[in-house]
């Protein structure tokens, strides 16, 4: 029944998948992290600054962004970030785009976990002359943080899935292969049910761990 | 209240809005009714939307080599062009669409192999393509399919092409994937890929473009036989019919003609026109 995917590379692709994925949640939790503190930040040509990226990226379609990656900064303006490889390149292209959009929903999820904190723990941590990168570091991110995790693991589960837009400037992931695929074998249905029970594998995990990490270190208050 | 009242004009609007269109759509077909010969019966034909010089939606209806067979054979099978009903066939739906019933034939780009004749019967086939590359016109690095091996390719995601290259033409080759070939373009044309590889017939139909004019080649490397043939459900009957159609369309010289419309100004050597079930493997 499943002979079609005799002579295809699936853990390959989804290996790719997976790295994707890595790279650019961490990416994004940083870049994320910092524009969240931008925009509540005293600072108000950063808040602006917050302000507008988030407005723009988050509203630009995730295939614009990637698409303008690859044909806008490297085949246009020949920005190949380090390296001569057609693949490694593109690869590198498509994690930056996905960090570019995807940290727009981190720093919204975290600027959420921020406003949990009642203002009575900012004002007594300035009351005992602490600046504001020691509130935001020592006080305030810690405990908003531990209130995003399910937010944030929304945020990782749709970056999972985004991940196959990036077969648009050719990154071989899973979605690439699924092409191939369906071009080969002519299969459709059995093909994207293969696919899609490997993406489940991939988020259904992320969720429930992420899920139960929430609860556990949510602030009771 | 006021609010029932909006409820109800809407109401109203909404269904003069619908029996407004029922009218205009059953004028429309006593129109084709009238002016064709065959009652208001309609044929659907599966093509490429966009494939310059195979098969193109444009502002001025649809244009193409595909087209033009597909208009031939309809003619042939007793439709005139006004009773074609024109759908897009793209590469991963062609075998799902005949199946279902969704098209009565498929001529767009479709390449015969054994996984697709398993699925849909083939007539034809009514040209010979092979996978080639376009250059840059002033590149002249690339002169054999072995120049290749250290170059940028481009293709389009997943495509048979693609997969060609990767495998066996030119497996040192780096090779970009892009959705579209108009993408591909964008790099050769900069100068960050150096070729463009698919069906000749496809690139020829691409260099004719008048914005590219003059500004790509093809490499002429017959790298691949792609056998064109017209896709129709597994066990139709329009297949025998479909051959003895493209059959006379070679013999009476339209074929040659739509060859050279279409792949003309590309300086495009087409091979002869194939033997009906005459497969090029």
């Amino acid at each position: 029944m499943f002979d079609f995917l005799e002579g295809y590379d699936l853990w390959e692709a989804f290996w790719t998948t997976v790295q994707l994925t890595v790279l650019s949640a961490v990416g994004s939790l940083i870049w994320g992290t910092m524009l969240a503190a931008m925009r509540v930040g005293p600072v108000p040509l950063m808040r602006g600054f917050g302000t507008a990226y988030v407005n723009i990226v988050r509203n630009i379609p995730l295939t614009v962004i990637i698409l303008f990656a690859s044909l806008g900064l490297n085949q246009t303006l020949g920005i190949s970030l380090g390296s001569d490889q057609v693949d490694t390149t593109n690869f590198r292209l498509a994690v930056l785009g996905l960090i570019v959009y995807t940290s727009a929903f981190v720093c919204e999820a975290l600027r959420s976990g921020i406003n949990t904190v009642p203002v009575g723990q900012a004002e007594a941590a300035r009351a005992i002359g602490l600046n504001f990168t020691q509130v935001l570091t020592l006080i305030v991110l810690p405990q908003a943080f531990r209130s995003v995790v399910g937010p944030l693991a929304n945020v990782l589960i749709a970056l999972t899935k985004n991940t196959t837009v990036a077969a648009a400037i050719g990154v071989a992931e899973a979605a690439l292969l699924m092409k191939e695929m369906i071009e080969n074998e002519a299969q459709l249905i059995a093909i994207s049910a293969v696919f899609a029970f490997g993406f489940v594998c991939l988020t259904l995990p992320t969720g429930l761990i992420l899920g139960w990490v929430s609860k556990k270190v949510a602030v009771k208050r | 209240m006021k609010l029932r009242k909006v409820t109800a004009a809407s109401a109203a609007v909404l269904a003069l809005a619908l029996t407004a269109t029922a009218c205009g759509s059953d004028d429309k077909d006593s129109d084709s009714a009238d002016t064709g010969s065959g009652g208001s019966k309609k044929i659907t034909i599966g093509i490429k939307f966009d494939q310059p010089g195979i098969g193109q939606k444009t502002p001025q209806g649809y244009e193409g080599f595909d087209v033009d067979v597909a208009t031939y054979v309809a003619k042939q099978l007793g439709y005139s062009a006004n009773q074609i009903q024109w759908k897009e066939a793209k590469s991963a739906d062609r075998e799902t669409m005949l199946q279902r019933g969704d098209v009565d034939f498929i001529a767009a780009s479709y390449s015969i192999n054994d996984e697709r004749a398993a699925k849909v019967d083939f007539a034809g086939p009514y040209l010979l393509a092979h996978q080639d590359v376009l250059i840059r016109a002033d590149d002249d690095s690339i002169k054999t399919p072995k120049d290749l091996n250290d170059k940028k390719l481009c293709s389009v995601t997943g495509s048979t092409s693609a997969q060609n290259v990767k495998d066996k033409l030119a497996p040192k080759a780096q090779l970009q994937e892009y959705p579209t070939y108009s993408a591909c373009l964008t790099g050769v044309q900069s100068g960050q890929l150096d070729a463009l590889t698919t069906d000749d017939s496809i690139l020829a139909g691409y260099a004719a473009q008048a914005n590219f004019k003059g500004k790509f080649k093809l490499g002429g490397f017959k790298m691949t036989n792609e056998n064109y043939g017209i896709g129709v459900k597994k066990g139709s009957d329009l297949k025998a019919k479909i051959d003895t159609a493209l059959e006379k369309m070679v013999a009476d010289g339209a074929w040659e003609k739509a060859v050279t419309a279409n792949f003309g100004p590309a300086n495009y050597k087409n091979e002869p026109a194939p033997k009906i079930g005459n497969i090029v493997k």
